[in-house]
């Protein structure tokens, strides 16, 4: 009983991350999970976009269905910028941050006055016309066609040239940002968006700028997606507008769902479930694949609707306070 | 612009607008009675066509016999939606919601897909395929069965909503959920029903509309979306408002293609009716702010 | 703990510049036990009508080798995954079928988007890639398509045979109809471009999207026009939309389509307003009609027949017989190897096998007749295509 009490008490974050990251580190060599670098790969970029819009899920309780468009903007700034006019993909790739952060800005003042289901569908209409100018404006974008020989990235002489290679500077890139987002919310910003997301006149009257605070986060998660979306061309060479439609934004939704909306590292867990699922598992099924994705959907929401990611931690949480007999309420 | 021109681009507008209205409607009564945007509604207009098409074309259903076996099926997965989906996700927030609701409909799609292949279908018309000439301009009987038939409906619902018991409680549960069930309202009966008649609206549209279009297991993303931006014109109110709004993203759209100059014409005349949303929405926001419930 | 991840991060990136050169492919043997070939097409999704001819054809094509003891009796196994007409997923499942089922070659996508979504893929892999799609940007420029071929005709070439029959016919004034999506996109394109050199002026240029309810509007739009012929660039469903909506406004000027229309699904959907329909296609539709002279013939017969008999009288279409040039030139180039390649490593093997594709010649498909050489990954003879008039809901051969 007491080495189980002990085992309860020790701390197995640091442990989790530590093998987390040894992992990380291991999985494209050709002796243990090389295969599956690409998967890899997409994983990393998906768990970049879906970290933002975790943060903005969860921390300030509202959705975006369009988060794909801020992917498709980075991705086309890049495209462009670097195979039309010869920019240095490093410079395309901040040029499209900068311009996705400012676009956001700039609708977030009208579009946050809206909330809830209104929000929802705000954004989904944004989301579908950037879609329909990705798709119209051929002269840029190459059309529904897309756009191939999109030059690599390179520091130097070192050129980022092979999925082993890009899935380093994915997952560098990746982990930043969810560094970055977890120093974010155990900060003082971060407080006060918890805050408000249980009550926003609350976190009014005690002097928090909700409005800012939203702004800000719904900036920060574009940011996340435009830089996704550069690194998401670079490792392709290709670009298209159809990752860029609704069904790339639900797909990030469901990503952030079933990682759980107030977890920042659920967002890693949520695009490796979604992506294993459809990419690998599924194909067992043929044709079936969808239907049986649908049923996947439907079920995980119905029976952990808070996340997988969450309910499993709170199993966790439960086990450490030797709880887990005990009927959840 | 010739006015039998004018009149051409109206009658497509209008059949276009009555499909997005009976989706849009659909789309209406499920959101003021439970809050949810069912994202399945496009699915309820495939399932109506494909139905339709081949219970009279394999299984030898006489046509009108094949339509109302059709949207009654599509009424039953309706209620099967909100039963075994819906229902049992108790706590589910918004988003959870939305989220089931595609599941769902991807679901659909894919058994639609498997079953009946993925080939375009077309029932036959009700009532012959020559074109009528109506002042210089041309329509098709079963377009006008589509935009009669939207027409009878929306009446129908209004009455339905305002002058009985069964409607007033429905409407009572938009108004305010708590505060109808201390009346004695059964809120989930109602939402049952919400979606009950929001699979038959559907199914009905895809039954006229089918003839008309042709249907594919898939098209029912595309009008679905459309639906949602009727709804969404609508304000989500009421059926009348939902039809209003389809009507008049079915108009905007065939003038796009008429002016046909820059940002207005075909080639974007699907961000237009986004545009439109967005417009509304935003013009409306302070509005809606009172109005939504918190989840 | 953040101090610890903050070090961890550069040490991480450090690593990644120096092991690349560990991480290289190492000398990986091929299965010689049977020939494993990758199919990836598009069997659910916008290019779905694509995708299920063409996988049907594959499967069929399989049992049929098989049963008659395999290639240089070994038997041919397809791996088959469905890229559900979406270019990213069609790359994880090309990367899937090269590094984990170590395929020596892939058949497919069905669609012009995947394809060149993984045309760099392939192209770094070193794996052979013959197309379903008709994109010419598929196999231009051809320095950067060292392993990529295709099968179905340009579609250039298709509007080069439409526009020089409405030259011969004296129309001038034409307006363009065509699909947003990737087919009806680059097919307006080349119909803009090329319209210049056949005397055509365009007087109206509208597009429509995949699953919109009709086309009335822009029907009516051209109407209003002068012009002389309608071009729609789309697949079946909408060009029989179009057919029909063209019929309900009573409109008499001729409707040409693109080769997308060339199956039974359009015939069906369209009825009566198909008849006077005309568009260029492969020869399979009408390959009854054709002289027992035409080399193509015995091909053609003996692959609708042979499709039919699976799937029902006039389910065979076009878009089938790409797959079937593709597979076929693969199988081909595997029997002139024979034993050949055996003792070879995986990335030999698939090296050998693309140039013995390269060196296809005078094979007559179901899309015309192909020789493959380094500067041409299509390897077509001109004229694979003729004109296709739909007549009393019949495809017929129309000599003008």
């Amino acid at each position: 009983m007491m080495n189980v009490e002990r085992l309860q008490r020790f701390n197995w974050r640091p442990v989790a991350i530590g093998f987390l990251l040894v992992l990380l580190l291991l999985m494209p060599f050709n002796w243990f999970m090389g295969q599956y670098t690409t998967l890899l790969v997409f994983i990393g970029l998906h768990t970049m976009v879906t970290v933002g819009l975790c943060l903005l899920l969860g921390y300030t309780g509202q959705v975006s269905l369009g988060q794909a468009a801020f992917y498709g903007l980075g991705a086309y700034f890049s495209a462009v910028l670097s195979k039309t006019y010869g920019v240095n993909p490093w410079l395309a790739m901040i040029i499209g941050a900068i311009a996705t952060g400012t676009f956001a800005y700039v609708i977030a003042y009208p579009i946050f006055r809206l909330k809830g289901n209104y929000l929802a569908m705000a954004t989904l209409g944004l989301g579908i016309i950037m879609y329909v100018l990705f798709r119209q404006m051929a002269q840029y974008t190459g059309g529904p066609d897309g756009m191939g020989g999109i030059p690599q990235l390179a520091i130097g002489s070192f050129v980022f040239d092979t999925p082993f290679k890009r899935y380093y500077l994915v997952w560098f890139f990746c982990l930043s940002i969810l560094l970055l987002s977890q120093n974010i919310v155990n900060s003082r910003t971060g407080r006060a968006l918890r805050a408000i997301h249980g009550s926003e006149a609350a976190s009014a009257s005690l002097g928090i700028n909700v409005a800012q605070f939203k702004m800000k986060i719904f900036v920060l998660a574009a940011v996340y997606a435009s830089l996704a979306g550069s690194l998401f061309v670079h490792h392709l060479s290709f670009v298209n507008p159809q990752p860029f439609g609704f069904l790339g934004s639900v797909m990030i939704v469901v990503m952030a769902v079933v990682g759980g909306l107030a977890s920042i590292w659920g967002a890693i867990f949520g695009a490796a479930m979604v992506r294993i699922l459809s990419d690998e598992l599924l194909l067992r099924f043929g044709e079936l694949d969808i239907v049986i994705y649908g049923l996947i959907l439907m079920l995980v929401m119905i029976f952990t609707p808070e996340g997988l990611f969450v309910r499993l931690k709170s199993y966790y949480r439960r086990w450490q306070t030797g709880r887990l007999g005990e009927v959840e309420l | 612009m010739a006015s039998d021109q004018l009149l051409q681009y109206l009658f497509s507008g209008l059949t276009h607008g009555s499909i997005y209205a009976l989706v849009g409607v659909g789309f209406t009564i499920i959101y003021a009675v439970t809050s949810i945007i069912n994202f399945a509604q496009g699915e309820f207009v495939m399932l109506g066509g494909m139905l339709s098409f081949f219970l009279f074309a394999s299984m030898g259903v006489p046509l009108p016999m094949a339509v109302i076996l059709a949207i009654i099926v599509a009424a039953v997965v309706g209620a099967l939606l909100y039963l075994l989906a819906i229902r049992s996700a108790r706590q589910a927030s918004v988003v959870s919601l939305i989220i089931i609701t595609i599941g769902a409909s991807i679901f659909i799609r894919g058994i639609a897909a498997e079953v009946w292949g993925v080939d375009a279908v077309r029932p036959p018309a009700f009532t012959g395929t020559t074109s009528w000439l109506v002042a210089g301009a041309y329509i098709q009987p079963q377009a006008v069965w589509l935009i009669g038939i939207t027409l009878v409906l929306t009446l129908l619902l209004h009455l339905f909503f305002n002058f009985t018991m069964m409607g007033k409680a429905l409407k009572a549960c938009a108004i305010n959920r708590s505060a109808a069930g201390m009346v004695g309202i059964d809120a989930r009966a109602m939402a049952l029903t919400a979606f009950v008649m929001a699979g038959a609206l559907g199914a009905i549209g895809g039954t006229v509309m089918s003839p008309l279009t042709s249907i594919t297991y898939g098209m029912g993303a595309m009008i679905g979306l459309k639906g949602f931006v009727a709804a969404s014109i609508g304000g989500f109110k009421s059926p009348v408002a939902a039809v209003i709004g389809g009507l008049t993203l079915g108009i905007v759209e065939a003038m796009a293609v008429a002016i046909g100059w820059g940002p207005f014409s075909s080639a974007y005349k699907d961000a237009i009716a986004l545009i439109v949303l967005l417009a509304i929405l935003l013009l409306r926001a302070g509005q809606l702010a009172a109005q939504e419930r918190p989840s | 703990m953040r101090k610890v991840l903050l070090v961890m991060l550069p040490a991480l990136l450090a690593l990644a510049m120096v092991i690349p050169a560990l991480g290289c492919a190492s000398e990986e043997m091929w299965d010689e036990e049977s020939y494993v070939i990758g199919a990836i097409f598009s069997t659910t999704g916008a290019f779905s009508n694509l995708g299920v001819p063409e996988r049907n054809t594959v499967m069929m094509m399989r049992d049929q080798i098989n049963a008659n003891g395999g290639i240089n009796d070994r038997p041919l196994e397809i791996v088959f995954y469905n890229d559900e007409s979406e270019t990213s997923r069609c790359a994880t499942l090309a990367t899937r079928l090269i590094e984990q089922d170590k395929v020596l070659a892939i058949v497919g996508p069905s669609a012009t988007g995947p394809t060149l979504g993984i045309k760099d893929i392939v192209t770094q892999a070193e794996i052979p890639l013959i197309s379903c799609a008709a994109h010419k940007g598929i196999i231009t420029p051809i320095e950067e398509s060292y392993w990529v071929f295709k099968t179905p005709q340009n579609d250039q070439d298709a509007i080069h045979e439409i526009y020089s029959y409405l030259e011969a016919e004296g129309i001038t004034k034409i307006a363009l109809l065509t699909d947003t999506s990737g087919f009806g996109a680059s097919g307006r394109g080349y119909l803009i471009s090329e319209a210049d050199l056949f005397g055509l002026t365009i007087v109206e240029d509208e597009t429509f999207s995949t699953g919109d309810p009709s086309m009335e509007a822009q029907v009516t739009k051209i109407r209003g026009s002068d012009a002389q012929a309608v071009v729609s660039w789309a697949t079946d469903k909408e060009s029989a939309q179009v057919a029909r909506d063209m019929k309900a406004q009573d409109m008499t000027i001729p409707l040409f389509c693109s080769h997308g229309v060339a199956n039974r699904a359009f015939l069906e959907s369209a009825g009566d307003a198909a008849n006077g329909v005309m568009f260029p296609a492969g020869k399979l539709l009408v390959c009854d009609q054709l002289p027992d002279t035409d080399p193509q013939k015995e091909v053609l017969v003996t692959y609708r027949d042979a499709y039919e008999a699976l799937h029902g009288t006039g389910s065979s279409s076009t878009f089938g017989g790409h797959a079937y040039d593709a597979l076929m030139m693969i199988i081909m180039a595997l029997e002139r190897l024979g034993d050949d390649m055996d003792g070879k490593s995986l990335a030999e093997a698939r090296q050998m096998l693309r140039d013995e594709i390269e060196k296809t010649e005078n094979f007559a498909g179901t899309g015309g007749i192909f020789t493959m050489s380094p500067t041409d990954h299509l390897g077509m003879a001109p004229d694979p295509f003729v004109m296709i008039k739909v007549v009393e809901g019949e495809w017929t051969w129309y000599q003008y």
